[in-house]
């Protein structure tokens, strides 16, 4: 790809220490994302697609650094984030972006929604007199379907879809490169859902943006995402061009993740589906090996000894399993 | 011969707020019968959840049927003593929650709690019922079930709790069991599980299913007949096949339109405009108009009742009357 990188990760790893027992004597780490590789290019939508607990939510928030990493680098448009002092930091997160899964918690209740959405402009002294900030807000609220008159009510008299417009408008009112969306239409319904899908299309369209989309649902991986990034358990399993990766899947966990998805045609209805039996193992003791084999059925000796590398199959196709080596 | 378990007619079930009176089931009828996959699909505050909780007699105060009969074979459950009732929830009727670490009481053992659910119908010694209860655990893939008797709910993935809940729903063998959004805390690949496994059970035993959810791909995969409910009303309803085939009412058709597949590839997903209205506060006519792309004028001033277009389905909308039609109006 010709694109320019706009994020790169090296080795990017976090653990989190964990304390159990009385005074927190059996001390435990939990292995929430494991040497991560990434590049992800200006303009595109990457997905990241996994299971609870493997770690999609944690390397979103890695890739802007509100959460430091155990090891590893982060690289925004060359820039190491790691290294940056807190001032340097700031300036950069105008850059920087997210939009979080739940609408009532991500909104200070005590504040007026113009307040809400000119907090960052307030923050970075964007404008020079408060009238500028309050222009800015209506034309952000316009952009992002609210009706400007509503600009001096408070979160509880919206609806849960005009409140994650409303999380939209005050993540794009620093003309950020980069949103990280996390679970961005999970708490919403259907109807709902895909006004609020829609309205990223065209933002993204509009105004060049790039995300990284964070979701369990692959049906709205599917419609979003240029690039698909499947994790588990911490690693990625497979990072492909969408299309590519949805009709023709190669990694076990990928297969087995896209059969369980129920698709919403009774004609594609089948008795049998094949299913991963078991459950996900737990971070904190994650197997040896490959962190899959516990559920994959071609799980061999080898996979117990040794971990797969994330390697290119073929062009733009990484995996990591042992089946192709 | 008959094989209807459950007839609901005209059931109307309205909460007493401050606020005012809320039609939360606007006059609902359900039909199912033995061995049935039933959906009642719709989204939130639509009344698919109030639907059931009426049924198990389990609404909250300031909730109330206030009228329409509920028909279990020949029985009519809102005529029962709360007694009676007491015996009917559980043994011929069960019910299965979406969040089973707040349906399972932390304090006690999840083998304790199937225990108590077998006793509470079965004439049995202790004995009986902990075998009972490691049987249904073995029978719906509990690893280890002797040992896993003795675990706290809190020592359980939700996947394996969800089980445990079937496994309680189940251990009565119900003609009946609701399941109100079994698997949305769930993850793809348990969720496959879980619905799998609620199928076998019900091809086992023969036991009918409601299954009320919002995910239309959970219906079309388990259900053999679907009910779309919108603001208290059913709007719609055939068996699955006809549904998604031939969706007649406009919601459904958004409904329908407005998810992204994994099979398919859009520019853009077809969207319902506007919100759910307010239950407070319907539109006058059909409750789906002020959202609706082809509403007429009439839609507006008439409330449209259930027209049956043939091959047992049924559409709530103006569009399908053909008297209406032709008239012009």
């Amino acid at each position: 790809m010709e694109n320019k990188v706009l994020v790169e990760t090296i080795a990017l790893t976090k653990e989190f220490p964990t304390k159990s027992g009385s005074f927190g004597k059996n001390r435990a780490t939990v292995h929430a994302v494991t040497d991560v590789n990434l590049k992800l290019y200006e303009g595109e939508t990457l997905g990241v697609v996994g299971e609870s607990g493997c770690g999609k939510s944690t390397l979103g928030r890695l890739m802007i650094r509100l959460l430091d990493p155990t090891r590893g680098q982060v690289f925004f448009e060359g820039k190491d984030l790691g290294k940056m002092g807190v001032e340097e930091l700031r300036a950069q997160r105008k850059q920087m972006q997210m939009v979080f899964q739940d609408p009532y918690a991500s909104l200070n209740p005590r504040l007026r929604v113009r307040d809400l959405i000119a907090e960052p402009l307030i923050t970075h002294k964007v404008n020079k007199t408060s009238k500028e900030d309050t222009d800015r807000v209506e034309d952000l609220m316009r952009k992002c379907g609210i009706r400007p008159e509503f600009m001096y009510r408070y979160p509880h008299q919206f609806s849960g879809g005009q409140r994650q417009r409303v999380s939209i408008a005050r993540a794009l009112a620093l003309n950020p490169k980069l949103i990280i969306c996390d679970e961005p239409v999970s708490a919403l319904d259907v109807s709902i859902q895909s006004q609020i899908l829609n309205l990223l299309g065209d933002l993204q369209q509009d105004l060049g943006l790039t995300y990284v989309f964070i979701s369990h649902d692959l049906s709205v991986v599917r419609y979003l995402s240029d690039r698909v990034c499947v994790m588990f358990l911490g690693k990625v399993c497979e990072l492909g061009i969408t299309r590519d990766i949805y009709a023709n899947p190669l990694h076990p966990y990928t297969k087995f993740l896209l059969e369980a998805v129920p698709i919403p045609d009774p004609k594609y209805r089948k008795d049998q589906k094949d299913m991963l039996t078991g459950e996900i193992p737990s971070p904190v003791n994650p197997p040896s090996g490959c962190h899959f084999r516990t559920r994959c059925p071609y799980a061999t000796e080898r996979c117990a000894k040794e971990a797969p590398v994330l390697r290119e199959v073929e062009p733009g196709r990484e995996v990591a399993c042992h089946l192709f080596d | 011969m008959d094989d209807t378990i459950l007839k609901i007619r005209g059931l109307k079930t309205q909460f007493f707020t401050s606020k005012g009176v809320v039609p939360a089931v606007d006059g609902v009828d359900v039909t199912v019968r033995a061995g049935e996959a039933v959906g009642l699909v719709g989204e939130s505050g639509c009344g698919k959840s109030m639907t059931a909780m009426s049924v198990m007699q389990l609404l909250q105060h300031p909730g109330r049927v206030v009228e329409g009969e509920i028909w279990l074979k020949d029985r009519n459950l809102l005529e029962l003593t709360k007694r009676e009732m007491c015996d009917v929830r559980g043994n011929e009727i069960s019910m299965i929650f979406q969040e089973p670490m707040t349906s399972l009481n932390p304090v006690f053992t999840i083998g304790k709690q199937v225990m108590e659910a077998v006793r509470q119908h079965q004439d049995v010694s202790k004995a009986e019922a902990k075998k009972i209860a490691i049987d249904i655990f073995r029978r719906i893939g509990i690893p280890e079930p002797e040992k896993r008797f003795y675990s706290y709910p809190h020592q359980l993935s939700g996947g394996l709790r969800q089980r445990v809940m079937i496994g309680m729903a189940m251990v009565c063998n119900p003609s009946l069991m609701i399941c109100d959004e079994p698997t949305t805390a769930l993850d793809v690949t348990i969720e496959a599980q879980i619905l799998y496994l609620i199928k076998e059970m019900q091809k086992e035993k023969g036991t009918a299913v409601v299954m009320i959810t919002h995910n239309l791909g959970v219906v079309a995969e388990s259900c053999d007949y679907v009910y779309v409910m919108y603001a208290g009303k059913i709007m719609e309803e055939a068996s699955v096949f006809e549904i998604f085939e031939n969706p007649t009412h406009p919601y459904t058709f958004g409904l329908l339109n407005s998810i992204p597949k994994t099979t398919e590839v859009k520019d853009h997903l077809f969207t319902i405009r506007g919100l759910v209205p307010n239950l407070l506060s319907l539109p006058k006519g059909c409750r789906f108009c002020t959202r609706c792309d082809k509403a007429m004028q009439i839609c507006t001033e008439y409330e449209p009742d259930l027209y049956d277009i043939g091959g047992g389905h049924k559409v709530r909308c103006f569009l399908a009357n053909k008297e209406v039609m032709e008239s012009g109006k």
